[in-house]
């Protein structure tokens, strides 16, 4: 019997009797990382990695009965181990390692290949079977290193920041913004939305520390911002706020903005392909290297992703799950306003 | 070719007019002359001879980057355009090469007589030497289609900022005949390749909103009304044996309208007139929609002609018999028009726009409520007496529209349409802004051109937040005018209203959806509405 099932709540492991990542209430809730689309509020018992604890208290409440586990280190439950390992996707974010009987099983949660420098870098876990999510499951998906980005979005800013326009980078608050602020550091100050310096204030009371970024408030000049890099999630990219800076520019850092056209629909002045997720060859090098008989494809592109996997002799299941992108599931942000 | 993909880049990293201004002068001032003719040529839609067809080209690409046939359509799916999937899909270039844009056309042009096995060859090898910003430049050069959000009119201003020339001369100079190949660069913006004089034009006589009572106007006497017109607004000149048709964004417009160029044989030279091109079928105007079919497109196909065929409703006479009559009044005018026009073939479709006759203005009061019944947006006044003024000037001309049922929404759900768009998401529910909330106030079918409906559509599949067997909520972020015929009172509607026969005028690119409408702004209208007693009543 398989390790785990697709239920409607989630991804359950009978043996042991939880869920990974369920959408649905549940009593054991294993988290993969703190996006909102894996994590909900409601369940009796979580289990995370230790650097995930804080984020899930800050997001869902601090009400909640957390497990914590650190990377490499396993617990049994009913029977069935369950271990983290580093996914590489942002700050606490795990790899599910499940085994039972010797059966192996690995839910991948979302993970990229390259190291950002701020998440623990990505580490292939051999397994009979893997869990992989598939966001950028194409091959026109492949992404520049991170270097050559930064330096595209640094030569943007100094640009702006000669011209008297206001730099505003658009990034989910989890993930993308520590990883920019890590990218951004020591040339420019950078400001930050409130919800991106909540986060930072949890992940460095769990001991991770961030280069220094000051927080906006409805007092912060336009005239200071001007000079310095702001950062702010999605949902304030529409905002009357972003319209009273001074000639404010946008610039979406998402995998997305890879694709012109993609570029065209966010209205927004620039795009770097910036991306949390893995890309088409970290996905296939991610799954060569895991050994696994079988491939569940979780959430992106599915269908084509897992028919390329049987063609190449990885035998392969789509699975339909209710995971998104972070960039739709990012929660509503609040206005700044005087 | 790295210069022109930075420009390219810089284009596309700001959506401000001035910014892409600033990059194309930038441009023009470092780089080499034959590169900037072939910059003009491309951006005004001349394009080098295709050397290699798209299927040859995305076969190579496949089995360069051993990738199957099936997985190619999908992220071309995707990614929505054949050059980039291609740019994107190919492994990374081997080792870098530099060459001009000019030098790349030239020996893409040395290829197309050669047998397709050195075709393949050299392609490939150039796929292998360039970075993805310019192998999408190089795959654009092959199959043609440049369109990178610059407009005939930014490329101008650009032009004539550098080059401290008039920009209606330099419109005047790109849109004419000339061959990239061999014209220099000044000769091109000299204009030493046409007459610019032939093509000169006026500044448009524009219209102010009616703001006061109609009475305020004085006798209905001096007052000629003629309907107002949701087309677009052109100037027509002849001289020299030259037709230029002129569009109100001073864009030459000529070629996009074939059913004019009658008046290239019908019209005396020196004849300049001003009307509106409308979509029009056995005389009677169509929608704004139709008519919108045919704008801005390099060719026109026989269907396009056949579906949306084009007439001009002429408001005034400029320049007769060579002579500028702008200062002359309107009565005299329109009597010299009429004149001119009857010696046109009857079928030509270029009429006068016609003069309302009303005995006072109570009884055009009326007569504009029909206003939408032939397409038009309401009624102008014109002062007969005044001259053809340059721009907007308070006072001679007024447009009083009928009352402006429109709304800002936003989408947020969206279903699969039927027949030929069975695979599109081509019926949309829209909503305005309750506080937090948003609250659904329409339905409407497509008005979107097809290339709206695909951007629209893969929009929706990349934004679906939830499934209700064939409706899918998206994120609410695309806004769209709907406009109306009227609003009523409806309990079975959560908004409490419902509007009559709503229809998507154009979708807002412009706007966001913080910017949308309110529900307060529809009961205010509610309000005002049951206050009129004319207003038709509404379905509920
Ligand atoms: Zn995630
Ligand atoms: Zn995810």
């Amino acid at each position: 019997m398989s390790l785990i099932s697709f239920t409607n709540r989630g991804i359950y492991c009978s043996q042991g009797d939880f869920y990974i990542d369920p959408w649905r209430p549940v009593d054991y809730a294993v988290t993969t990382h703190g996006h909102s689309d894996h994590v909900k509020s409601g369940n009796a018992n979580y289990l995370c990695h230790t650097l995930t604890k804080p984020i899930l208290h800050r997001r869902i409440g601090e009400d909640l009965k957390i497990e914590t586990l650190d990377y490499g280190k396993s617990i049994t439950k009913n029977g069935v181990k369950i271990s983290l390992h580093p996914a590489g996707h942002i700050i606490g974010s795990a790899q599910i390692r499940l085994e039972y009987k010797g059966e192996i099983c690995v839910v991948s949660g979302d993970y990229k290949t390259e190291n950002d420098g701020i998440s623990a870098p990505f580490e292939p876990v051999r397994c009979h079977s893997f869990v992989s999510e598939s966001t950028f499951g194409l091959p026109v998906y492949k992404w520049q290193p991170q270097d050559m980005v930064a330096a595209e979005i640094i030569r943007w800013a100094e640009d702006n920041i000669q011209k008297g326009k206001s730099t505003v980078l658009v990034a989910y608050s989890l993930g993308k913004a520590q990883r920019l602020i890590n990218i951004l550091a020591g040339r420019y100050p950078i400001y930050v939305h409130s919800s991106i310096a909540n986060l930072n204030e949890a992940i460095e009371q769990s001991g991770v520390p961030l280069p220094a970024t000051i927080r906006i408030t409805p007092e912060t000049g336009k005239d200071i911002l001007q000079k310095g890099i702001m950062i702010v999630p999605p949902a304030m990219r529409t905002s009357r706020w972003i319209k009273t800076l001074i000639n404010p520019v946008t610039g979406v850092c998402s995998g997305w903005m890879q694709v012109r056209s993609h570029r065209r629909w966010q209205s927004a002045d620039a795009g770097f392909a910036l991306s949390d997720h893995a890309d088409w060859p970290g996905l296939i090098e991610a799954i060569g290297e895991t050994g696994a008989e079988t491939v569940y494809v979780t959430h992106g592109f599915t269908a084509a992703f897992s028919r390329y996997l049987n063609e190449a002799g990885i035998y392969s299941e789509e699975v339909k799950t209710q995971y998104g992108t972070e960039e739709d599931e990012e929660p509503a942000a609040t206005e700044i306003s005087a | 070719m790295k210069r022109f993909a930075q420009l390219i880049q810089a284009l596309e990293t700001s959506n401000k007019t001035n910014d892409k201004i600033d990059a194309l002068v930038h441009y023009f001032d470092s780089a080499a002359e034959q590169d900037r003719v072939w910059v003009i040529a491309l951006f005004t839609g001349k394009k080098p001879k295709r050397p290699v067809n798209s299927s040859l080209l995305k076969a190579w690409a496949c089995e360069l980057s051993e990738t199957p046939e099936w997985l190619f359509n999908e992220s071309y799916h995707n990614v929505g355009d054949l050059s980039e999937t291609i740019a994107l899909i190919l492994p990374p270039a081997t080792a870098l090469l530099d060459l001009p844009l000019h030098e790349w056309i030239t020996r893409l042009q040395a290829i197309e007589k050669l047998p397709e096995q050195e075709k393949k060859d050299f392609i490939l090898n150039a796929w292998q030497h360039l970075g993805t910003a310019e192998r999408f430049i190089f795959n654009k050069l092959i199959s043609g289609n440049f369109r990178i959000g610059v407009s005939a009119k930014t490329l101008v201003n650009a032009l004539a900022k550098k080059e401290l020339v008039d920009s209606n001369k330099i419109m005047h100079s790109i849109m004419g005949k000339w061959d990239p190949y061999v014209i220099a660069y000044d000769d091109l913006v000299g204009g030493s390749h046409v007459n610019t004089d032939n093509s000169w034009p006026y500044p448009f006589c524009l219209a102010y909103a009616m703001e006061q009572e109609v009475s305020a106007l004085g006798s209905p006497d001096n007052w000629q009304a003629e309907w107002k017109w949701d087309g677009i607004r052109g100037q027509v000149i002849k001289r020299n044996n030259e037709l230029f048709i002129w569009s109100r964004g001073e864009e030459l417009v000529t070629d996009q309208f074939p059913e004019l160029h009658i008046l290239a044989d019908e019209l005396d030279n020196g004849t300049v007139i001003d009307g509106e091109i409308l979509a029009v079928r056995d005389g009677r105007v169509l929608s704004f929609s139709t008519l919108q079919q045919r704008l801005n497109r390099k060719t026109i196909s026989k269907k396009q002609l056949e579906e949306a065929p084009v007439g001009l409703f002429v408001y005034d006479l400029l320049e007769h018999g060579g002579t500028d009559i702008r200062d002359q009044p309107l009565k005299e005018r329109r009597r010299r028009l009429e004149d001119v026009l009857s010696r046109l073939s009857p079928s030509s479709g270029i009429v006068a726009s016609p003069v309302i006759t009303y005995n006072d203005w109570k009884e055009l009061a009326q007569i504009r409520e029909g206003s939408r019944e032939n397409n038009s947006e309401g009624v102008m006044l014109k002062n007969l007496a005044s001259p053809y003024h340059s721009g907007r000037k308070r006072g001679d001309w007024w447009k009083w529209k009928v009352n402006p049922y429109t709304v800002d929404t936003v989408m947020i759900y969206a279903q699969k349409g039927a027949g030929r768009r069975a695979n599109f998401f081509t019926d949309y529910t829209f909503a305005v802004r309750d506080g937090e909330n948003l609250i659904t106030v329409a339905k409407a079918y497509s008005g979107l051109t097809d290339q709206e409906i695909r951007q629209v559509d893969s929009f929706v599949k990349r934004n679906s937040i939830e499934k209700f067997g064939p409706v899918r909520t998206v994120k609410p972020e695309l806004v769209f005018e709907i406009a109306f015929e009227g609003i009523a009172e409806s309990k079975r509607h959560k908004a409490g209203l419902a509007l009559r026969f709503p229809r998507i005028l154009r979708w807002r690119k412009d706007k966001t959806a913080a910017e949308i409408n309110t529900l307060d702004d529809l009961r205010q209208l509610l309000q005002a509405s049951l206050s009129l007693p004319e207003t038709p009543a509404a379905a509920s």
